[in-house]
Formats: structure tokens, sequence, C-alpha cells
């Protein structure tokens, strides 16, 4: 019998997609960032990234051999997890924290949740944040560049002093090995959303809200805001990087449209929050795990109505009505 | 091991170890949680609530036939109360460090729910030498929990155990150990290395450790209650 008549169940048509794809374009995505770090902030970045890449990846294979588990590095899922960390980490970080910071996030945020796709927060943020507040001196110790250790701009706008925008783009400022040009992550972005692994809306709408609250919060303070001062909070800090790659996590951020746009704005309020009324100059990873947390009950407020249900309430005025 | 029910041997074991308020029963998690930032102050946290255990269970084993059913609870604050006010003077006026590092926590120990969780499953049954032991062995139990979190918790946070350094000079302290996440770090590992090993805990219930009459029994969660209910 040919195989054309074989009878089988649904699904019939199925994407070429899987999550390998998926991954690889997340990676392809993130390179200019990680190149541009590498060429301001020299092999040092590079070191840092394979280091964090290497840990993620064997902290996996290592927590499956143990647990006997089947082995899914090959997802390489891991490698985005290691890339993002690494993307977010000083320059000057001695060796062992890209190591330690690449344990923390697949070992326990990951793995001990039940591995990819059920982790409640960002592994690779939620590791930055672990190391921020182990080791917050040797996490904030800003790289120098010519020579000169050199605050980051958004350090430099609480003092007044605003970084010119072509900087901004280059990347030719302080900063995280992943977060200083703007160009580089605009590149990801775009691809990204031609690929549609992300949808445009998750990143505009960090991006937009915090622009729209740093403005509320500044203008609440009695402080007035200039077009130089938003384009630092907008291209800065790692407000860019996180909206574009780790605010569209698939595991952490709802998935529902409105959801998304919801989970959005919670990221943008908290960061400008913690930036214009908190203590902190940055505040887009914190922002970013917090909302994660609150993911459950966006997704429970904004799930779609399926076609042909009618709500509760306007059911029964129409029961009501009927009788 | 065939120890007699209620003597103080036995009472003993089952506090520290069979029964042991925080790694077994998983009671009074908000001082363990709170206060084991350095072994020091757990070993006060855990001395102090195991000095007003032994007494508030010896005196409401004692009333046990006089304080009617209705106010019990009342009562019980009343008596736990006092001695908690007792141990607080004596530990401002004498170890004036560890009083100022336990703070509020101190007062609070009234509200423990080891310490009325035994008067009401323990000592309102049982005569009063067994309630005091019970106090005791329950009392050294937590003390024991306190300590190890503490001096794990100091261990990696500060590189220290009770104040003196153990760690090489180049161990970079991991400062969220001492903060509140790291409580939770440290109970949960813990936790999951009694179970690996197959040790009593909360979550590991057999009839090899349990027998089904512990005061965790008291709580619908406890499976094994319910098997004997059936």
């Amino acid at each position: 019998m040919s195989s054309k008549f074989n009878v089988s169940i649904s699904p019939h048509i199925r994407s070429r997609e899987t999550t390998t794809t998926i991954m690889l374009d997340v990676i392809i995505a993130l390179l200019p960032s990680v190149i541009v770090g590498v060429c301001v902030f020299g092999a040092r970045a590079f070191a840092i990234t394979m280091l964090s890449v290497t840990s993620c990846v064997a902290s996996e294979y290592i927590y499956e051999k143990i647990l006997k588990k089947p082995i899914t590095v090959t997802d390489l899922s891991a490698v985005v997890t290691g890339l993002i960390l690494a993307v977010n980490l000083y320059s000057t970080a001695p060796w062992w924290i890209p190591v330690l910071g690449g344990a923390f996030a697949i070992i326990v945020v990951k793995m001990l949740f039940g591995g990819i796709g059920q982790n409640v927060m960002n592994p690779a943020l939620t590791a930055r944040c672990f190391l921020l507040l182990s080791f917050s001196r040797i996490m904030t110790d800003f790289p120098s560049l010519d020579g000169v250790s050199k605050a980051t701009p958004l350090a430099l706008a609480k003092e007044g002093v605003y970084t010119p925008v072509s900087d901004l783009l280059l990347g030719t400022h302080s900063g995280t090995i992943g977060e200083t040009s703007a160009v580089a992550i605009i590149i990801g972005a775009v691809y990204l959303c031609a690929r549609k692994i992300i949808k445009p809306r998750e990143p505009l709408s960090v991006i937009i809200s915090t622009g729209i609250f740093v403005t509320v919060f500044n203008l609440i303070q009695g402080r007035e805001v200039t077009l130089d001062y938003l384009m630092v909070h907008m291209l800065g800090g790692g407000l860019l990087l996180g909206a574009v790659f780790m605010a569209s996590d698939y595991a952490t951020t709802p998935v529902t449209p409105w959801g998304q746009v919801v989970y959005g704005c919670c990221v943008g309020f908290i960061t400008a929050l913690i930036r214009c009324v908190g203590g902190g100059t940055e505040g887009v990873s914190y922002a970013i795990i917090i909302s994660n947390i609150l993911t459950p009950l966006i997704e429970k407020a904004t799930a779609p109505r399926p076609f042909g249900v009618v709500k509760e309430k306007k059911k029964r005025e129409e029961e009501a009505d009927a009788k | 091991m065939a120890l007699k029910e209620n003597s103080p041997a036995e009472r003993l074991y089952n506090g520290i170890l069979k029964e042991n308020p925080t790694f077994v029963l998983m009671l009074g998690m908000c001082p363990t949680l709170a206060v084991t930032t350095s072994a020091i102050n757990g070993v006060g946290m855990g001395l102090s609530t195991c000095a007003v255990l032994m007494m508030s269970n010896l005196i409401i084993s004692l009333l046990r036939k006089f304080i009617p059913e209705r106010v019990r609870m009342p009562a019980y604050i009343v008596v736990v109360a006092s001695f908690v006010t007792l141990v607080e003077m004596l530990m401002q006026a004498y170890v004036r460090p560890i009083y100022t590092a336990l703070g509020l926590y101190i007062p609070l120990i009234v509200v423990n729910c080891i310490i009325l969780g035994r008067a009401e499953s323990y000592a309102s049954k049982n005569p009063p030498l067994a309630s005091f032991f019970d106090g005791l062995g329950m009392g050294l139990g937590f003390t024991l929990a306190l300590t190890v979190i503490g001096a794990v918790r100091e261990l990696l946070g500060a590189g220290e155990i009770f104040g003196f350094r153990v760690m090489p000079e180049s161990f970079e302290p991991v400062s969220i150990m001492v903060m509140a996440p790291g409580a939770f770090f440290v109970l949960a590992v813990l936790t999951a290395l009694q179970n690996r090993f197959h040790a009593p805990s909360a979550t590991n219930h057999g009839d090899k450790f349990c027998s089904g009459n512990c005061a965790g029994c008291m709580d619908k969660s406890c499976h094994i209650s319910e098997r004997s209910g059936e």
C-alpha cells in the first residue's frame, strides 16, 4: 500500500520551527551586540561571554547526567541563557562571576523548576540579580574606556551630564558588554521580528511605557524633562537589551496579546520607578523579574474570549431578559 | 530504637531528631528564616525559645486539669508571655549583643507556633515531667536546626563561623546568603538533602519514620493520618 494513504490522527501539517531553530535565531540576533561589546571592551569581554556560555551548557549537561534525565543541551537554550547573562555583565568581572552566574541560572532558576519552559523567572536575569546582590562591589565596577574608568550614561545623567546620542547609538560608552550599542540591539530586534520570533508589541510596549513613566515621575517631582535626558534613559542603559531579548522570553512572559502589552507596561512602570523615584541607577533587570512573577495573573486577566462563548454576566442578563 | 514512650530520653530523641520542629514539623518558620543570619544568632534564638518552651510546657502541664477547654488558648498565651518577658529581660541584662541582634524576634516568641503547638498537642495531655522533657527536646531540636542554618549562611555569606574566619582571604562573601533569600536557599537545600538521604522530613512521610500520631497529624495535609483515619 502506498504511503500516501496512511491514516493518522491530526496534526497533519507541522511547522519546521523547533526549539533549536528559535534559539538559533535568538543567538544570531544577539551576535551584533556581542561583537560590538568585544570591539569596545576588548578580548576580556569575549572571554567572559565564552565562560558564561560554557558554564550554562556544562551545568545543564552535568545536572541532567547526575539526575539521569534526557540530555537537552542540544536545544541551544542554555547557550542563549549564557549569552544573555554575558551581555548583562561588565567586562571587568573576575572569571568566576560568569561561571557562578551560569550555574545559578541553569541549576537553581531553570532545572530545579523543571527545565526549559517551566521556569518562573528569566534564568539569566535572575542570575544577574543574584550576582548583583551578592557581589555588589564587583558587579558595579564600570569598565574603563581609553584607560579611564567612566560611569555609565545613566549614572552620569543622575549628575546632570548627558551622553551624546551618537555615542549611545554606536556604543562607545561605559556599560555592560551587550547593552551599549543601541544600533546593534535594534539590528537584532529587526531580525527577530522579521523571523517572527518575537512580536514588535513586546519590546515597544516596554520602551514606550518606560519613556512615559520616566516623564511622569520626573514631572511629579518637579524636575524638567529634556529630550537628551529621555534619550539617555531609552538608549543608555539596559532598557533596549532587556526589552528585546528578555521581556520577550517565551516561558516567563504572557502568551495573550493584550497580556504582553500589559506586561510591557509593568516592566516600564517598575523600571521608571526604580530609576527616577528609587535610589538605583538601573532597574530593568529587577523590573523584568518582578513582572515575570506577575505573568500568571496578567494571563488570567487578559485571557481572550473563545469564539461563541458568552460572558457570565451577559449570559445572566440575557436569562433575566428571557424571564 | 526501643525507648519507653514518654520517658525523658524518648522525648529528647523525638524533639531533636524524629520530630525536629524546624526540619520535620516545619513549625516556627518566621524566626527560622529571619534570625539565622549567623550561627550565634541561631544559638541565641534557639536557646531562648528552648527556655520558654520547657517552662511553659511544665506549667501548662501542671495546670492542665484546671484550664477550661474553652479559654485554653488565652491561658496558654498568658503563661508563654510571662516566660518570654522573663527571658527578654534576662537577655537584655546579660547577653546584650544577642539581644540587640535578635530585636523584635524575642517578644515574638510568644506567638511561635512551636510553643503553642507543643502546649496544645502535648503538654495539655501529658504529665509534667514528660512535658518538661518534651519542651527541652523540642527546644534543643530547634536550637540545632537554627544553628546549622545560621552556620551555613554565615559561612557562605561572610566566610566565618561563630565569628571565626574559616574561608581563605581570597573568598568573596556571597552576601545574598545573609539576606532574606539566603535563608530560603539554605532551608530548601537542607530539606532536599534530608529527602535525598531518606531522613525524616516534612515531605518524606513513611511508615518507617511516622507512626501516624505526631503533631503534624493534627494538620489535614499529612497523608498518613488520612490513611489511619480510614
